[in-house]
């Protein structure tokens, strides 16, 4: 299993782990809805959340994963710590291995930072996102939310849309979802689809994002960064919403039972319709629940527990 | 006291002699050629390299000393110790520095500091512009006079057209090449590898190959149009290579030079982050290097130039997009472009490239191995293994993705002016001066 590994992608995971993590998580999911949401399981253990990058959902639910299991967490962001006095990652690495941390969940705005990390420290580093490069976590809790509602993840239709090229959860999620089975289908503007995507993915670019709705299972809508209006990517919000943005008319072309996914947050209006949002198919909510399960099987089965 | 090199093998470009020989210097230069045990013994010292091969000092047109300024880095030292340990006698100094190298005082500091490391000759380029700034032409005529072989704002783009037209025209009254780091800084972007399958699963911004080939094409362009005479450094794409031969073909005033790293390497060297890839232009596609390797070995391109370039721990031990550009090279070029015999380019070409191909892109005399020509030779076993480490490394430097990795093919021993200024199995001789 993954016991004594760092997890720094979906890359390094087979179907065998990925459906063990899942079948963890399930079971996790319990703690989260009792009035005491608490287990022992990691009695003793430190975990540090050490985040370059804004976040609430990714560092809290690691935070919630941790202490659920009984865990010390400690967090750290770049604001407010001796990296803003310019201390090197080099350096704010080896003095958090001096303190002896058991884990590390770390977020950074370069790609491969997870990985020049684990190189440095004996604790257990989990990437929270690195860069443009990958989110392990978070393709696995999209894998979570999409298996309780079909059972299986094999042979299912599943459409990313949007910003493909800036995305570390559309990579995470390309990955897993061809080792898994799915057949995933993607649809973006052109500027925003990176060059050699087939070759590096099992994957088929669509032409637009009707073509990707149709018949899909799931749907998943990607956040769009308001920064890409510079470079040249996008002209404006406006016309990205009409051109690609979902609305609940295009949801109609999907599976009856088809479900809509985002990794949050979203922006209403922009890459999803404010009704789709709310609306039936929506499992937004679901995905931030199994987000802690997912994490706190992550946490668990890395530092040393069984698989269920 | 003279010097007889006994028993090499003796491979010249310049006259196509490829024997066993024996060779007589007397101060400086080269007296006498005669074959292997038809000299005449006489008061020498007589050093025998039988299994090892004699040619010309190779000449480096393009390394990075960082001296004035980045000392921690390199300084022209330490570079001259890399490069005669390479088997280079004369290397040529880019003007990247700080400050910029863009008048004659600095090309004199610059020139002073090689002579007073007493190693290889030290050549030195100016920049086309003050500052590399691509605003104010450079004074060439007062950094030629204080002896700039040409003008170059490598390490960064000639961003404005009108500089570069500039620089062709004004160039050619002084007879100095203008060397173009061509790249669209624009297209380039914040990219920081090549732009392809690989980059786009790190997720990495990538480096298109047009970026470079929308520059060459300008400067190509530009040279036409001016008659100067323009070298592209660092020709990493397919692209170019052709916009090079399609150029000479028609008579345009242009040489190019390919890098080790581009000729050895792809872009799947980057996979792992590995910083000590990370180079400017990067690590292309297979059919890139392909393409490049076709290009030096049909005449496209002239030379092969190692763009070493020393970063310390605080620029590479760093995440990937916090890192910056370039690798050393001095000390890896030669087992490196003798892999390019080993996978069938003819041994004399390869020795070209390095030595008569570099000297005609900027005028220099010709090196040769013959009665009366300089006594510059660079000896080495071409089947010996060792690799680069800390032992064996002279660079102040160690961002070499080669580094640790066996390497075939190493210096014996490099003779500038008729001095022994390199020798692998003895102590080095850096005290020497010519």
């Amino acid at each position: 299993m993954i016991g004594g590994q760092h997890l720094l992608g979906m890359q390094q995971l087979d179907s065998e782990q990925i459906n063990a993590i899942l079948s963890t998580a399930q079971g996790f999911l319990q703690v989260s809805r009792r009035t005491i949401k608490k287990v022992p399981s990691l009695r003793g253990r430190t975990i540090i959340t050490l985040f370059y990058e804004a976040s609430t959902r990714t560092r809290m639910s690691f935070e919630l994963a941790g202490k659920r299991l009984s865990a010390d967490t400690v967090n750290i962001s770049a604001s407010g710590s001796s990296v803003s006095k310019g201390e090197s990652l080099h350096d704010t690495v080896m003095t958090l291995n001096a303190m002896q941390p058991d884990a590390v969940i770390v977020r950074h705005p370069a790609s491969g930072a997870a990985a020049f990390i684990a190189n440095r420290i004996d604790a257990r580093v989990l990437n929270a996102g690195d860069g443009q490069h990958e989110h392990p976590s978070q393709a696995l809790l999209d894998m979570l939310t999409i298996r309780q509602r079909f059972g299986k993840l094999e042979g299912l239709k599943v459409a990313i849309v949007g910003d493909i090229a800036h995305s570390r959860v559309a990579r995470s999620n390309l990955i897993g979802l061809a080792k898994m089975g799915a057949q995933v289908r993607v649809a973006a503007p052109k500027t925003l689809l990176p060059r050699g995507l087939v070759e590096a993915y099992q994957c088929t670019i669509c032409p637009n994002v009707e073509a990707a709705l149709e018949g899909a299972d799931v749907v998943m809508a990607l956040r769009l960064q308001r920064e890409r209006m510079e470079g040249a990517f996008l002209p404006n919000l406006r016309e990205y919403a009409i051109e690609y943005g979902i609305s609940t008319a295009m949801l109609d072309r999907c599976n009856p039972d088809g479900i809509l996914m985002h990794p949050g947050p979203v922006n209403r209006g922009v890459e999803l319709s404010p009704e789709v949002v709310d609306g039936p198919r929506s499992v937004i909510l679901d995905q931030v629940e199994n987000g802690v399960a997912v994490r706190m099987a992550l946490l668990y089965l890395i530092l040393g527990g069984e698989p269920a | 006291m003279n010097l007889i090199i006994q028993n090499g093998r003796v491979l010249d470009p310049q006259s196509g002699r490829d024997e066993a020989a024996d060779l007589l210097i007397e101060g400086d230069r080269i007296r006498e050629v005669a074959p292997s045990g038809g000299m005449k013994l006489r008061d020498a010292e007589v050093i025998d390299v039988k299994g090892a091969w004699v040619t010309p000092g190779l000449i480096d047109l393009h390394v990075h000393l960082r001296e004035p300024g980045q000392e921690y880095k390199e300084d022209v030292a330490s570079g001259s110790r890399a490069a005669t340990a390479g088997g280079f006698t004369s290397i040529v100094a880019m003007p990247n520095t700080d400050p910029v190298i863009d008048n004659g005082e600095l090309v004199q500091f610059v020139i002073d500091r090689g002579k007073r490391a007493g190693l290889c000759r030290v050549l030195c380029c100016g920049a086309v512009s003050v500052g590399q700034k691509s605003e104010r032409l450079a004074p060439f005529g007062e950094m030629k006079r204080a002896g700039a072989v040409a003008v170059t704002d490598d390490g960064r783009p000639v961003t404005n057209p009108v500089m570069m037209r500039r620089a062709l025209e004004y160039s050619q009254d002084f007879d100095l090449p203008v060397l173009s780091h061509a790249e669209d800084a624009q297209l380039s972007g914040h990219g920081q590898m090549h732009e392809g399958v690989i980059s786009t699963q790190l997720g990495l911004q990538g480096v298109p190959g047009v970026a470079e080939d929308v520059a060459v094409a300008r400067d190509i362009l530009l040279a036409e149009h001016t008659g100067g005479r323009l070298h592209i450094q660092h020709v990493s794409t397919a692209r170019s290579v052709d916009l090079v031969r399609d150029a000479k073909a028609r008579g345009v005033r242009v040489t190019a030079e390919a890098t080790p790293h581009h000729f050895s390497l792809t872009h799947e060297a980057v996979m792992g982050y590995h910083t000590s890839t990370k180079v400017n232009p990067p690590l292309r596609e297979g059919k890139d290097r392909a393409a490049v390797i076709a290009g030096l070995s049909d005449g496209t391109i002239d030379a092969i130039a190692t763009d070493h370039a020393p970063h310390s721990s605080i620029e590479k031990d760093v995440a990937f997009a916090d890192a910056m550009n370039g690798m050393i090279g001095l000390q890896t070029a030669l087992p490196l472009a003798l892999n390019l015999w080993r996978a069938g380019m003819p041994l004399l070409k390869v020795i070209a490239l390095m030595t008569t191909g570099p000297a005609r892109v900027l005028g220099l005399s010709t090196p040769a191995i013959r009665e009366g020509a300089l006594a510059d030779l660079a000896i080495f076993d071409p089947a010996a293994t060792w690799q680069l480490d800390d032992e064996s490394n002279y660079s102040k430097s160690k961002n070499s993705p080669f580094w640790g990795r066996p390497l075939e093919g190493r210096v014996r021993a490099t003779i500038v002016g008729g001095k022994v200024v390199y020798q692998y199995d003895r102590k080095p001789v850096w005290s020497v001066q010519h």
